[in-house]
């Protein structure tokens, strides 16, 4: 029990997906300055990113390593990447059609969000049991959520401050991510 | 063999996952533009056509389609813009002055002195607030009148004035005539 809490908070803080594996980049620098929509494209970016932890370990050990084609892995893992993403295009369109007209193109960016694949072949790799596997994916949801959150508000106050002019815009905020990557650091070997 | 089996294996399943996703859009398909119908729930039902639209859920449906700005509504003044920014998360700009101005609630008045019954007017009005018929007198429900103004250029006589509503009328949202 204790050893899958401090995966969950080696996950979500330690590790974190965006500051410490720089990973999902993207939609990181990327967001909106508007902090509502951050949020819809975090919980859409964290529902494909713990479906897919799962489908894609169900893939690896029931498909792909009985027939032993573990070599198809990435290409397999990005298929059912992008079947997911269309699926969630598809039920984000229903549930909130102002939210999937404001993320637009981000959408079906996340299918090229490296954290979602990175996420799938980390758990290849640490040959995790399906349970493990799925709280590994929800817990970089989580951190990435978090981040995301945390980074859009900070940039909603950049906006408002007064940056010098060379470092207006993507400069002052990669200089920002980086700050937050070295707070983060702060809470290395807490998950021992 | 091995291949065989490598192209088999990523065939099948690739059919499969598009067979779900084909199940899956046919199951979440969207009837309508609920966006345009959130913007139309903001805007003010006057349908007087000053936005360049000929009433508001056209102008709704451009707003949604990306055709058209969300300051073009001079009823609906900047309240309507605001609350536009604030449902498409942009920036609220000013009112496009090419559209008009943002003028104080008002409704028409027939001065029924001067009404020589043409039914000029009853035609002209988008929200169908003129009682009247021809030769018998015109006049303007109040309760109706979404003073949009289009019924004042078709008068011959001019005989049709705009007055401001009094206070308890004056909300900025009116509801839709029923």
């Amino acid at each position: 029990m204790t050893e899958y809490a401090l995966l969950l908070i080696g996950t979500v803080l330690v590790n974190n997906v965006v500051l410490a594996k720089f990973l999902g980049l993207c939609p990181f620098m990327g967001t909106s300055r508007n902090l509502d929509h951050a949020v819809g494209l975090a919980l859409a970016t964290g529902l494909v990113l713990t479906l897919t932890s799962g489908l894609c370990w169900l893939a690896m050990h029931w498909l792909l390593a009985p027939l032993g084609l573990e070599y198809l892995r990435v290409l397999v893992f990005i298929l059912i990447i992008a079947a997911t993403v269309q699926f969630t295009e598809a039920l984000l369109r229903k549930l909130a059609p102002v939210l999937y007209q404001a993320l637009g193109i981000f959408l079906p960016l996340i299918t090229t969000n490296c954290a979602v694949l990175g996420v799938a072949l980390l758990n290849t790799y640490a040959q995790r049991s399906l349970f493990a596997a799925l709280l590994f994916g929800a817990g970089s949801a989580l951190g990435f959520g978090l981040v995301l959150v945390l980074f859009a508000a900070a940039r909603e106050r950049l906006d408002a401050s007064p940056v010098p002019a060379a470092f207006r815009g993507v400069p002052i905020a990669l200089v920002s991510a980086g700050l937050m990557a070295l707070a983060f650091m702060g809470f290395a070997g807490m998950d021992r | 063999m091995s291949l065989v089996l490598a192209v088999g294996v990523l065939t099948s399943l690739a059919m499969a996952i598009g067979l779900l996703l084909a199940w899956a859009t046919r199951r979440f398909q969207v009837a309508g533009d609920p966006v345009a119908d959130a913007i139309d729930a903001l805007l003010p039902q006057t349908q007087c056509g000053q936005c360049g639209y000929p009433g508001c859920r056209p102008y709704a449906e451009a707003i949604a389609s990306g055709d058209a700005d969300i300051n073009q509504c001079p009823p609906g003044g900047a309240a309507t813009v605001t609350a536009l920014a604030d449902l498409l998360g942009r920036e609220a700009t000013a009112l496009d002055s090419r559209y008009g101005v943002e003028k104080p609630a008002q409704r028409a008045l027939i001065d029924e002195t001067r009404c020589i019954g043409c039914t000029l007017c009853i035609q002209a009005c988008p929200v169908d607030a003129i009682v009247g018929a021809a030769r018998y007198m015109h006049t303007v429900i109040a309760a109706d009148c979404t003073g949009c103004e289009l019924c004042l250029p078709p008068c011959p006589v001019d005989c049709i004035d705009l007055v401001p509503l009094p206070e308890p009328l004056r909300s900025p949202r009116r509801p839709a005539p029923a």
